[in-house]
C-alpha cells in the first residue's frame, strides 16, 4: 500500500440548529417519538390547569398585601432602614469581593446584581417606591467592585470587611439601648425571610470553625481532646435536629448562669450552630482524610512545627478538597431553619401561616405557599450557581 | 547529648534498629559520614534503605541504636528534632509540592515561618535558587503546571532555602520519565561538587560513578558491603552486590 501522507483534517461538522437539535434529541427513533408526544401530552394535561389558575383564579394580592411581613416579620416599620442599610453594606462588600477576588467572587456578584437589577425593574412595574433603596443598592456594589479594582491590599480590608460585617449586621439588626439611633428590636419582633437569613448566616458561619477545631481534635494526639470531639460529634449526629432546637430554646437557660437569659432567636442560633457543627467537622475530616501523607512529610522535613503544618499546609489544601461538601451543608442548614416554626419564631413559613389566618385572605393557601416555595428555591438555586463559580475558581493549582 | 562537634563527623548511626510491628527492617545499621562526602545507598526494594534515609531526619523512629545528626542526638525530644530538620533537607521520590501554593511560595514558606526570614531577602534567596536549579521563569506557577523534572528541581531548591548542611535524597528520580532524569541528576551533581553533605538513595549508577565518595549497598535490611565506585562496580566482594549490580546493570 502506498503511504501517504496525514492530512490534517477539520473536525467534523456538528449538526446545529432547532431542527436538528429537535431531531437527533426528542424524534430520533419511533419509540423517542412516541415517548416525546406522550410527555408534552402530559406537561399539558397538568400544566394547563395551573396555568389558568395562576393567570385567573389565583389572588395575587395576598402576596403584594404582605411583602413586607414577608420579608421582616413585625419589625418595626420605622425602623426598616436599618435592614435596608445591611443590604446596602452587604452589597458593599459583594461589590469589593468582586474587585478583589475576581473570578470566585463573580459567581455570586452577577446574581447579586442581578437579583438588584430584578428588583428594581419589578418595583417600577409595580410602581412601589423601593426601587429606590435597590437602585442605591446596585450602584453601592458597582461602586465598591470599581474601588476593589484598585485599592492595594484589598483583599485585607474584604476579608476583614466580612469578618466585621456579620456581628455587625446582628447589632444594626438588634439595636442597643445605649445608642438613641439604633433602639432595641425586641427578636420575637424578626421574621419572615431576614429571620431565616440571619439564622443561617450565624448557624454557617459559626459553624464553620467550630467544626473545623472538631475535626482536628479528632485526629489529635491527646486523648482526652480526641474522645471530647468524638463524643460531641457523635452524640448531635446521633438526634435530629429538631431536639436540638427544643433543647436549645427549653434547657439552655438552665445551664447558664441566672442574670443570663439569652433570648428565643440567640437560643435558636446556638442550636444550629452545635447541630452544623458536627456535621461540619465530618466533611472536614473526609478533606483532611484525602490530604497526602507526603504533604505532612515534606512538611515536617522543612522544620515547620504541627501547628504551623496544620494552618499553612494541611488545612488550606483539606478545606478546598471539601468546599462542594460545605456549600452543601450551608444550603441544608437554610432549609432547616424552617424548622424553628415549632419553637415559636416567624421565619418565611409560620409568616405564611399567619398571612392564611387574616380574614382578608382565607383560602390562599396556594398563592402564599407557592411564593414562600420560590423564596426559598430563588436562594439556593442562586447560592448554588454562585457556589460552583466559587470551586471552579479555586481549581486552580489542584493537582 | 550534645557530642563534639570538632570533628568531621557530620552523620553518626550506632547499631540502629527499627522494627514495623513484627517486622525487623532495620537490623544495626552503624555508617559515620563525614562532612562533604556524598554517600549513594542502592539495594533492592523492601531493603530498608528508604526507612533508614527517613531515619536521618525523623521521619521515622528508630527503636534501638543512636543517631547523631551534626552534634545532636535524635529522640523523642521535638526541639532536638525540629533543630535538626532545619540542618538537613530532604526530596522525595514524589516530590511532595504543596499544590495550593506557587512555586515561590514553596520555596520560601520554610524560611519565612520557621527561620523568620523577612520577606524581601527569603523571595531573593528564593529567586537565587531557582536561577541555580535553572527554573526562574517558573516562580509564580502552580507546581501542577510544571513537569515532574521541573517539580522535582523545586523541590530541591525548597529543601536547600533553608541552608541546610545536609541533604537526604530518597529517590529523587523514580517517578520521572526518562527525557526529565538528566535535569535532575544535573542539579545534584552541580551540588555535590559545591561541597554539600549528600545521603542519596537511587539507582542512577552514573550519579554514583560521577560524584558518590561511599557507594553502600543495603539488602534485607543490613548493610552488606560499602566502598568507592571503583570498588563497587569493579571488584564487588559480595555475592549478593555482584547479583544485585548484574541485573541492574545488564541493560
Amino acid at each position: 500500500m502506498a503511504v501517504i501522507d496525514a492530512v490534517e483534517m477539520k473536525p467534523p461538522r456538528l449538526t446545529v440548529g432547532p431542527l436538528a437539535w429537535l431531531r437527533k434529541n426528542l424524534f430520533s427513533t419511533w419509540y423517542n417519538v412516541v415517548l416525546t408526544l406522550l410527555a408534552a401530552w402530559l406537561l399539558y394535561l397538568f400544566l394547563k390547569p395551573a396555568i389558568e389558575w395562576a393567570t385567573t383564579e389565583a389572588r395575587w394580592g395576598v402576596i403584594e398585601a404582605n411583602l413586607t411581613l414577608f420579608m421582616v416579620g413585625q419589625y418595626p416599620r420605622d425602623q426598616i432602614g436599618r435592614v435596608w442599610l445591611s443590604i446596602f453594606i452587604l452589597a458593599a462588600l459583594i461589590g469589593l469581593s468582586w474587585g478583589v477576588w475576581k473570578n470566585a467572587a463573580r459567581g455570586f456578584a452577577l446574581i447579586a446584581l442581578g437579583a438588584g437589577v430584578a428588583f428594581i425593574l419589578i418595583a417600577l412595574f409595580f410602581g412601589w417606591d423601593v426601587w429606590v433603596e435597590w437602585l442605591i443598592a446596585v450602584v453601592s456594589l458597582l461602586g465598591f467592585y470599581g474601588m476593589g479594582l484598585y485599592l492595594p491590599r484589598g483583599r485585607l480590608v474584604a476579608a476583614i470587611g466580612w469578618f466585621v460585617y456579620f456581628p455587625f449586621l446582628f447589632f444594626l439588626i438588634a439595636g442597643n439601648p445605649y445608642i438613641a439611633t439604633l433602639p432595641p428590636v425586641p427578636s420575637n419582633l424578626w421574621g419572615g425571610l431576614l429571620l431565616t437569613l440571619l439564622l443561617t448566616i450565624v448557624g454557617n458561619f459559626g459553624a464553620l470553625p467550630l467544626g473545623i477545631l472538631l475535626a482536628l481534635g479528632r485526629r489529635s494526639k491527646l486523648p482526652v481532646i480526641r474522645y471530647f470531639s468524638i463524643g460531641f460529634i457523635e452524640l448531635i449526629r446521633g438526634v435530629p435536629l429538631i431536639t436540638i432546637l427544643y433543647m436549645a430554646a427549653v434547657l439552655l437557660p438552665y445551664f447558664l448562669p441566672i442574670d443570663i437569659r439569652p433570648d428565643q432567636v440567640v437560643r435558636a442560633m446556638i442550636g444550629f450552630i452545635i447541630f452544623e457543627a458536627a456535621y461540619q467537622a465530618e466533611n472536614v475530616r473526609g478533606g483532611l482524610q484525602a490530604v497526602d501523607r507526603g504533604q505532612y512529610e515534606a512538611a515536617h522535613a522543612l522544620g515547620l512545627n504541627g501547628a504551623q503544618t496544620t494552618v499553612l499546609i494541611i488545612l488550606p489544601q483539606a478545606l478546598r478538597a471539601v468546599v462542594p461538601a460545605l456549600f452543601n451543608s450551608f444550603i441544608s442548614l437554610f432549609k432547616d431553619t424552617s424548622l424553628v416554626a415549632i419553637i415559636g419564631l416567624f421565619e418565611i413559613v409560620r409568616i405564611a401561616r399567619s398571612i392564611l389566618a387574616q380574614s382578608d385572605w382565607l383560602g390562599t393557601h396556594r398563592e402564599v405557599f407557592l411564593f414562600a416555595f420560590v423564596i426559598y428555591w430563588a436562594f439556593n438555586l442562586a447560592f448554588t450557581y454562585g457556589s460552583r463559580r466559587v470551586e471552579e475558581a479555586l481549581g486552580v493549582g489542584k493537582r | 547529648m550534645t557530642e563534639t562537634n570538632n570533628s568531621q563527623e557530620i552523620i553518626i548511626c550506632r547499631d540502629v534498629h527499627k522494627w514495623f510491628d513484627q517486622f525487623h527492617v532495620l537490623k544495626g545499621i552503624s555508617l559515620t559520614v563525614q562532612k562533604g562526602e556524598v554517600i549513594v545507598i542502592f539495594g533492592p526494594s523492601g531493603s530498608g534503605k528508604s526507612t533508614f534515609i527517613r531515619c536521618l531526619n525523623r521521619l521515622e523512629e528508630h527503636q534501638k541504636g543512636q543517631i547523631i545528626v551534626d552534634g545532636i542526638e535524635l529522640g523523642n525530644d521535638i526541639r532536638n528534632v525540629e533543630m535538626i530538620r532545619q540542618e538537613v533537607g530532604m526530596v522525595f521520590q514524589q516530590f511532595n509540592l504543596f499544590p495550593h501554593l506557587t512555586v515561590i511560595q514553596n520555596i520560601t514558606l520554610a524560611p519565612s515561618w520557621v527561620k523568620r526570614v523577612p520577606k524581601e531577602p527569603s523571595r531573593e534567596l528564593a529567586m537565587q535558587l531557582l536561577r541555580r536549579v535553572g527554573i526562574p521563569e517558573q516562580a509564580d506557577k502552580y507546581p501542577a503546571q510544571l513537569s515532574g523534572g521541573q517539580q522535582q528541581r523545586v523541590a530541591i531548591a525548597r529543601a536547600l532555602a533553608m541552608q541546610p548542611r545536609i541533604m537526604l535524597f530518597d529517590e529523587p528520580t523514580s517517578a520521572l520519565d526518562p527525557e526529565m532524569i538528566k535535569e535532575v541528576l544535573d542539579v545534584m551533581i552541580e551540588l555535590a561538587r559545591s561541597g554539600m553533605t549528600i545521603v542519596a538513595v537511587t539507582h542512577e549508577m552514573g550519579f554514583a560513578r560521577a560524584v558518590a565518595n561511599r557507594m553502600i549497598f543495603f539488602d534485607k535490611g543490613e548493610i552488606v558491603e560499602q566502598g568507592t565506585p571503583h570498588q563497587i562496580f569493579n571488584e564487588p566482594q559480595n555475592d549478593r552486590t555482584k547479583l544485585f549490580l548484574s541485573q541492574i546493570l545488564r541493560h
